[in-house]
This record gives structure tokens, C-alpha cells and sequence, in this order.
């Protein structure tokens, strides 16, 4: 059995099983690998995507489950770093390994979508899902801060 | 069609491939197998030395340094200079850093800068061990002589083009210049007559005037990865994907040293994309860098993989460390502490001072076992074609992986290629290449089918190679001010060289150099003994080592001497330290200093003092805070670097604890990228805290209880620092480097647990800190 849905924004049809976590389809059979495995379940954010437009771990969301809905991940933001996340992220040189960072982009990015002026605690909020072992989570929060006042300054 | 300095690697005359295995780790390690019970006495430095008494440094590292333009440089008729990054990029931001240095001294635009990873090939690269914060220490004067290298070859053919002496052309800004005729040629059009000149001698090498470097120490180069890392367009070990690839997951044995008695796969392989289930001897001990064996699953995605491991009935024989329990263990190495034991220091007479003093004062400190839990557990994929094998993985010393690939497969070392991808995190766990050896054999098992084997987060924390557990007794005795007279520090701990040597049984002095036996206090009577402590798991290094335990019971204890002399812990400090002087390590009980010449990397008492009068003065140390409020102060010296930090915490009524600012000194000594230099110093200091408020992997019946993060927990965004601020010591390109990556965690917990002190009267010995502040 095959489930369709749309994958950044083109239509995908899937032939994993029903019940194969997201996470796997994304990277498995369609070969996008920015999305990340770093536990398996919904501890570390690491696999964050965006479904409908909502935040979800990607590696606890069955496939099943997203017929006919819209996901994005990490290579929506844009391919040419014109994202504001992704300019911020770049002046403020957040990442060290880099490894948790499209996670992190990804639930700033919902953050964002939502508030263009987060507090430090509506950033706790949203951001506290996501791991960085690396430490970057300073740099992150000094990078969301830069982006959301690029946002709000240029409406 | 591209001209270049260099051919590339493939037209390369083959050199014979080093068969001893070869790296100061490796080196040490094999030898170290083979010398049983005398290891206690021979250290990676004390082989080295006893090799070549006169090599230190990268100079004393297997496959050496290697300055050679040619290996690193090539210089396309576009004009964009390729440089090869011969380190792992694990979050240091090497791959950035090394290169930089190469364009800084070149002249290069950095826009114009393609870096290419290097395979594993040490006769080529020289050294690639990717640990022991040595990469920049040790390759920044090779980097810079390549760079300097290449950029005279430019300046020469553009000198002859115009006739006039080569003294009087330089480059910048990717273009040779004469300057008193204005004229000017871009690396493009001289890249191929550069290409046919013979390489500069070293002794016609002219560096450039610090005054004209753009970017070492100054300018920040913009990391390498950066742009493809915010676009997900990047290449970490799990995102390899070769044509035809089979995907596995490996169930090994629950117990370290357990075996295989019996596996069902029947209902593993109805699931459905399962292909194959195949057996992984074990190997014997020494665990080395062996697979641990077991039984994988080969599948077509990496869900039916996983899926497929579940449903496997697997019976074991858990084997002599069945019986294995972190509480009991703790207990034991509590008794070794309370009794005499080896000495690995003795100045002075410790027990006769101790013995005869009005007043001492003593204390246990105890850490657990640590995973590195890096964000992307270990990942390699593997094909055999022709007798010839191919690897792709996230590892930290890709010549090891070379090694040991080809050991277990029984094939050459020239036969084996490995690639370095990105690493999602390292720490010390991807200097260990098992992961990528399993993939090996996993792909043999299916007549050479590339497989991609994947750990899941449960195989990362339940089969690391773990920091070790420990230990800490110190003792001092106090004359009339509260200062010691004597000092007595009993360490156990289950050594690393275990993992080398089955049996070994005490910390050596690469570990117990690592802040025990280098105590730089001024006292007059210093003795550290050493109990025999007997592993159960594969102790590995992680991020500082042996520093970590022994520096977070020094400086919780001399925080608790000062306040037992009713004194300023920085003033008290200070005064522990003594005047401003050069210790020369080798008088302190052990040759070790992290390979380093004991003649140009002193231990300086006045570098460690600047540290701790910078970080407390940038703290407002002394000044009044709210209640609840309060700052902690730790200093350390690892990796021949300098780091002093202190921690504000900010503690309610409930025991909740918040941490406002950080303030971090470091003297590293000359700064060649500081952009990484701060963000190595705040991932330490967040690393640092995670480790103390909730690090422990802990045993049961042979077991780790920990499986995921929900039971082993690292420090989120809500409860990191708010503020974390760097202050990096100047120093001029001619002081000797210190490391980078690693100094700056061992001060982190016990400045964090002597600010909980200050600010609650709660003395925190044993980590991890969990609730023990809201506790009565």
C-alpha cells in the first residue's frame, strides 16, 4: 500500500510501511538527509519537521499518518540561506557540529511563524525539546532574538 | 583542464603503507598490550621518549607532521584554492581553522576557498588523529608553512613576469602585488607556471609580518560548513548513501565480555524488508577497538532493520561481569580510598605530616560513569569490491580505522580507503572506529554489499566506551593559618588501558597527569596514591579524561580548605598556587605533559594566577549579591592551557537552581581562530554542567540502566547559562599553542558545585547534582 502526501511543497507517493516513522521515509526512501536521527523518541528534536506547519518529531509520526498533508523540512527553508533563520544563524555562527541544528531551525522556524517577538521563556518553550550536545543553545537563542527583530523591522 | 600545484591524490606515488599500527594513541596502545603488567610505568610520553628522547609535539606523533604544500595546496586556473583539511570536523570548527591558516599565510581570499576532507592516509597528511586538543597546537606552524610555501611559488613567477625582485612582490587579497609600479596578477593567471616550480626549501621560507595577516587571530573566516549545515545539505557518517546500500542494525550482547548462546530469528526475518541475519563473533579481550560481536540485521531501510532486531529472541551468556552494580562498585572504590596504596607522587613525608598535625581536614568526591551521547550516534558504511574496501564514517582517527578495518577483514592497510565525514559530535567517542569495523564485516557477511550500519541512541549509551567512574580521596593537613602542610590524594579509578590491556588495574600516567600528580600547589608535602581498581566496561577517553574527576575533587577541596580557614576562596586560592613560577613537569612525580617539551611548556603558576584575577575580576568577584545568589570559582591547567571560570548561580527557596553568567578566562596562548576558541569554551561550560547536574550511566546485573535521553539527560535550552563571556588571554604567534577543545570542562563542575555552596551552605561531593540542593 502506498501513502501520498506533499514533501516541501511537492506531491511524494511512499511505499514504506504504514507504520515506518517519517523519519525513515524522509531519509530512506527519499533521500533527504538533513533531517536528523538522534533518538528515536521525541526526546532530542533532532528530526523536528514541520507538519501542516506545526512542529512534530518526525521519528515518532507513522507514515500513516500524514496522508495527504503537507510536510517541510529543513531543505524548505531555503537552498540559498535566504531564510532570516538560516542569516542569523550564519552571523551569529551558531553551529559547532551542526548535527542537531536543522532540528533547531525547525522549531525556531515554527516558533517564529507564530511570534514575532519571543520571550526568553516563550524561547525556553519552544526550543527546549532540542538537544545540542555541542552547547550552542546561547548562540541559539542570541540567533532567534536577531532573526525575529529582522522580522518584525522589515513589515 | 585544472592546473594545480599538486596532482591529485590518485596520481600519487603509492607510499607503503606504515603496517605498525601508528598513532600516539595506537602506538602506546599496541605496546602497551604487549608489556602487560609493567604499563604503570610507560605512558604514551615515556614510549615516545624512550623511542626518540628528543621528539614532542606533533614531531612525536605517529606519521608525524607533514608540511608539504603539495600533499595540502592546489590552486585551480579559476583561481580558487583547494586545501585539504586533514582533521576531523567534529564542532571545533578544524576544518575552518586549519585551512584559514594555509589562506591566511597565502594571501588567499577566503570567498575563493574550497577545503577538501582528507581520506585516511597519514604517509600523505602526516598525523590525523583527531584528539588530545592538539590539532591546531600542533599543525598551525606546518599550516602556515604550506600556506607560506604556496604564496612564494605565486609571488616568484609573478617576480619574474615583471622583472623585478621577488622582495618586492607580496600577496593580497588573491592577487600578487608590486607595489611601486602598481602592478597586479590574480592567483589564476600564475597558478599553472607556479605549479612548475620546484617547492621552496624550508630554510627560504619567509612567514609575513603578523601586521598583514587578515584572518589568524583576527578577522573571523566564516565556517566551511556553515551554509550547507543551515540547509541541511550536509554529510555526517548516518547520512551516507552509496547505490544498492542495505541498511543494519547490530542486538549486542546486553553485558560486556557476554556471548551469543542462542538467537531465533524466525520472526525477525517475517518482518517484512528484512534480508539477512547474521552473526558477529565477539573478541576476546582486550577490547580494543574489536566489535563487541552479536547478531545484526540486515534490511532494506533502517526501520525494518530496527524492527527485525526487536523481534529477535536472543539468549546470552553475560559472561564474567554479570554481576556488575554501579552501587557496589561505588562502595569499593570507596573502601580503595580509605587504604594505603601505591604511590604515584611522593615529595616530601605526607603521612608523617598528617600523623602529626593538630588538624586536617578530608573529603571523598565521587564521579559516575559518563556517555559521550554524541548527537549522531556512531554511523559507517562499508562495500568490498574486488578485494578492496571502502568506508565511509564519522571518525576521529581515520588511520585506526584504516587498521583495524583491514585486520578484520585480513586484508593490506593499502586496500582499505577510508573517508572522514562530518561527525555529529565526537568527544572522544568516534576515536574508537568499532562501529566502523562491524560495518566492514557486515558487508563481507553480504559478499560485499555496501552497508550502512546505523547505532541507535539505546546502542550509543548502553555500548560506549565509557568515562571512567571514580573515586577521589584528598587529605590535608593544616598549619596555624589553614594552609597545608601536607596533602594526601588517593585516586581510583578503573583505568582506559584496560580497554589496551586485559587486566590492567591502575590509572597510568597519562591519566593521573591529567591534574593528580601535576597538583601545582605550593606544598611542601604532596603525595597521590594510586589503588587497584579492576574494570567491567570499556573505559574510553571523553572530552578532557582524567580531568574531569580529579580536577572537580582538587577544586571542590580547596574551596572547602578556604572555607575551613575562614578565607576568600580566590584569595585562599591564589595563595595554594604560590608565587608566580615555572614548574617544570617532570618534578611533579610524572613525565606526562600531554606530549609536550617540559622545557617550553612549563607549568606557569603566573599564567594560571592572570586566568583567575581575569575571570574573577570580569565577575565582579566580592561583590554583593540577593540571597540565593552567589559565584563560583574552579581554575585549571590541561592541555597545556589555562582556563579559570566562574559560575553565578541564583538558587530559590525550592532548591531550583538558574545559572545568569558565566565568566571564562582562558590563555590558550596565541588565538588563531577566537570565534571557535569562545565557542569551544561555552560548549565546554555547557557540556560541563550537563555532566554535573545529571551525567550517570550506572549499572545493574551487568547492565547499563540508562537508554535514552529521558533517562540519561543533557542540559536544555531553559536551563543553560543565559549568558556565557569568554575572555581570551592575548598572546603574541611565537608563544608555544595550548589546546583548545578540552581544557576548558574540568573547571566547569566544581566551580558550578562551590557556587551552589556559597550560595546554600550545601556541599555537593558526589555528581551527578540531580536534587541533592532541594534535599534537607
Amino acid at each position: 500500500m502506498t501513502i501520498s502526501f506533499k514533501m516541501n511543497g511537492k506531491p511524494v507517493t511512499c511505499n514504506s510501511a504504514d507504520d515506518t516513522p517519517l523519519l525513515w521515509v524522509i531519509r530512506d526512501e527519499l533521500g533527504l538527509t538533513g533531517t536528523k536521527f538522534g533518538c528515536g523518541a521525541a526526546l532530542c528534536g533532532a528530526c523536528t519537521v514541520h507538519l501542516d506547519g506545526a512542529p512534530v518529531r518526525s521519528c515518532q509520526t507513522p507514515l500513516a499518518s500524514v496522508a495527504g498533508k503537507e510536510v517541510a523540512s529543513i531543505e524548505s527553508l531555503s537552498s540559498d540561506n535566504s531564510h532570516v533563520l538560516q542569516k542569523a544563524w550564519i552571523a551569529h555562527d551558531v553551529p559547532q557540529c551542526g548535527y542537531c541544528q536543522s532540528g533547531q531551525l525547525m522549531s525556531a522556524a515554527a516558533l517564529l511563524a507564530e511570534n514575532k517577538n519571543p520571550s526568553d521563556s516563550d524561547i525556553d518553550n519552544a526550543m527546549s525539546g532540542n538537544i545540542c550536545r555541542c552547547g550552542t543553545y546561547p548562540r541559539i537563542r542570541a540567533a532567534i532574538k536577531s532573526a525575529a527583530a529582522e522580522l518584525r523591522t522589515s513589515k | 583542464m585544472k592546473n594545480q600545484l599538486t596532482s591529485s591524490a590518485a596520481e600519487q606515488p603509492q607510499l607503503a603503507a606504515n603496517s605498525v599500527v601508528s598513532a600516539s594513541r595506537r602506538l602506546w596502545l599496541k605496546s602497551a598490550a604487549s608489556l602487560g603488567g609493567l604499563i604503570l610505568t610507560v605512558g604514551p610520553s615515556g614510549l615516545v621518549m624512550a623511542a626518540d628522547a628528543a621528539k614532542f609535539g606533533g614531531d612525536a606523533m605517529p606519521g608525524g607532521l607533514v608540511d608539504n604544500v603539495l600533499a595540502f595546496v592546489s590552486i585551480g586556473s579559476d583561481g580558487i584554492v583547494t586545501i585539504v583539511a586533514h582533521r576531523s570536523e567534529m564542532g571545533q570548527g578544524i576544518r575552518t581553522s586549519l585551512p584559514m591558516v594555509v589562506a591566511d599565510e597565502l594571501g588567499a581570499d577566503w570567498a575563493k576557498v574550497k577545503v577538501i576532507q582528507a581520506d585516511a592516509d597519514e604517509a600523505r597528511y602526516g598525523n590525523q588523529d583527531t584528539d588530545g586538543s592538539r590539532s591546531m597546537r600542533h599543525s598551525f606552524r606546518p599550516m602556515r608553512h604550506i600556506g607560506a610555501c604556496a604564496r612564494q611559488m605565486l609571488e616568484t613567477v609573478a617576480a619574474a613576469r615583471w622583472e623585478v625582485p621577488v622582495a618586492q612582490v607580496k600577496t593580497s587579497n588573491h592577487e600578487v602585488i608590486h607595489a611601486a609600479s602598481g602592478r597586479r596578477l590574480g592567483f589564476a593567471a600564475l597558478a599553472a607556471d607556479a605549479a612548475k616550480l620546484p617547492v621552496p626549501g624550508k630554510t627560504s621560507i619567509r612567514l609575513k609580518p603578523t601586521a598583514e595577516l587578515l584572518y589568524i587571530g583576527k578577522q573571523h573566516a566564516l565556517g566551511i560548513d556553515l551554509k550547507n549545515i543551515v540547509t541541511g545539505n550536509t554529510q555526517y557518517g548516518i547520512d551516507t548513501r552509496v547505490d544498492g546500500m542495505l541498511y543494519a542494525v547490530i542486538a549486542r550482547p546486553p553485558v560486556f565480555g557476554g556471548k551469543l548462546v542462542s538467537v531465533d530469528s524466525s520472526a525477525a526475518l517475517k518482518v517484512p524488508g528484512v534480508l539477512r541475519i547474521v552473526e558477529l563473533a565477539g573478541s576476546p579481550a582486550p577490547a580494543m577497538y574489536h566489535p563487541l560481536g552479536g547478531v545484526a540485521v540486515i534490511a532494506s531501510n533502517t526501520w525494518a532493520a530496527i524492527k527485525g532486531r526487536e523481534a529477535l529472541k536472543l539468549v546470552w551468556d553475560d559472561g564474567a561481569n554479570a554481576s556488575y552494580d554501579s552501587a557496589a562498585f561505588r562502595l569499593s572504590l570507596q573502601a580503595a580510598v580509605r587504604q594505603p596504596a601505591k604511590a604515584a607522587r611522593n615529595q616530601g613525608d605526607s603521612m608523617a605530616a598528617l600523623a602529626a598535625s593538630k588538624k586536617t581536614l578530608s573529603a571523598e568526591y565521587y564521579l559516575p560513569h559518563l556517555a559521550h551521547a554524541t548527537m549522531e550516534a556512531p554511523a559507517a558504511t562499508a562495500r568490498i569490491v574486488n578485494g578492496k574496501c571502502e568506508v565511509w564514517a564519522c571518525v576521529q582517527a581515520p588511520q585506526a580505522t584504516v587498521a583495524t578495518v583491514a585486520q578484520h577483514l585480513k586484508l593490506k592497510d593499502q586496500d582499505v580507503t577510508v573517508h572522514v565525514t562530518l561527525l555529529g559530535g565526537g568527544f572522544g567517542r568516534k576515536s574508537k572506529p568499532d562501529f566502523a569495523v562491524e560495518a566492514a564485516l557486515l558487508s563481507q557477511a553480504m559478499q560485499g554489499a555496501p552497508v550502512k550500519l546505523t547505532w541507535t541512541r539505546e546502542d550509543d549509551l548502553q555500548h560506549d566506551y565509557l568515562h571512567t567512574v571514580s573515586m577521589e580521596r584528598l587529605e590535608a593537613a593544616l598549619d596555624e593559618r589553614g594552609m597545608p602542610s601536607a596533602w594526601l590524594h588517593r585516586t581510583a579509578a578503573p583505568t582506559i588501558a584496560s580497554t589496551f590491556a586485559a587486566g590492567a588495574n591502575q590509572q597510568q600516567p597519562f591519566e593521573l597527569g591529567m591534574s593528580a600528580t601535576n597538583v601545582p600547589f605550593a606544598i611542601a608535602n604532596i603525595r597521590v596514591e594510586v589503588p587497584e581498581v579492576a574494570a567491567h566496561t570499556r573505559i574510553g577517553w571523553f572530552r578532557s579524561v582524567s580531568n574531569i574527576p580529579h580536577a572537580f575533587a582538587i577544586q571542590s577541596f580547596a574551596a572547602e580548605l578556604a572555607h575551613a580557614a575562614q578565607r576568600d576562596h580566590k584569595s585562599y586560592l591564589l595563595d595554594l598556587l604560590g608565587p608566580a613560577r615555572k614548574i617544570d613537569p617532570r618534578s611533579m612525580g610524572n613525565d606526562f605533559n600531554y606530549g609536550e617539551s617540559p622545557e617550553r611548556y612549563p607549568v606557569d603558576i603566573a599564567r594560571m594566577r592572570h586566568v583567575i584575577e581575569l575571570a574573577t575580576s570580569k565577575a565582579g568577584w566580592g561583590r554583593k549579591l540577593a540571597k540565593g545568589k552567589a559565584l563560583g570559582l574552579a581554575v585549571s591547567y590541561s592541555f597545556v592551557s589555562y582556563v579559570a571560570v566562574v559560575i553565578e548561580v541564583d538558587i530559590n527557596a525550592k532548591g531550583e537552581l538558574r545559572i545568569p553568567m558565566v565568566d571564562m578566562a582562558i590563555d590558550c596562548g596565541p588565538l588563531i581562530n577566537p570565534d571557535r576558541i569562545r565557542s569551544q569554551l561555552e560548549g565546554a561550560c555547557i557540556m560541563g554542567i550537563s555532566l554535573a547536574l545529571s551525567g550517570e550511566i550506572s549499572f545493574k546485573q551487568g547492565r547499563v540502566e540508562q537508554s535514552n535521553f529521558h533517562q540519561y539527560e543533557i542540559l536544555r535550552a531553559y536551563a543553560a547559562p543565559r549568558e556565557i563571556r569568554c575572555h581570551l588571554v592575548e598572546n603574541s604567534l611565537e608563544i608555544e599553542l595550548g589546546g583548545v577543545g578540552e581544557p576548558a570542562m574540568p573547571p566547569i563542575a566544581p566551580a558550578l558545585c562551590n557556587a551552589i555552596f556559597a550560595a546554600t551552605g550545601k556541599r555537593i561531593r558526589n555528581l551527578p547534582i540531580r536534587d541533592q540542593i532541594s534535599k534537607a
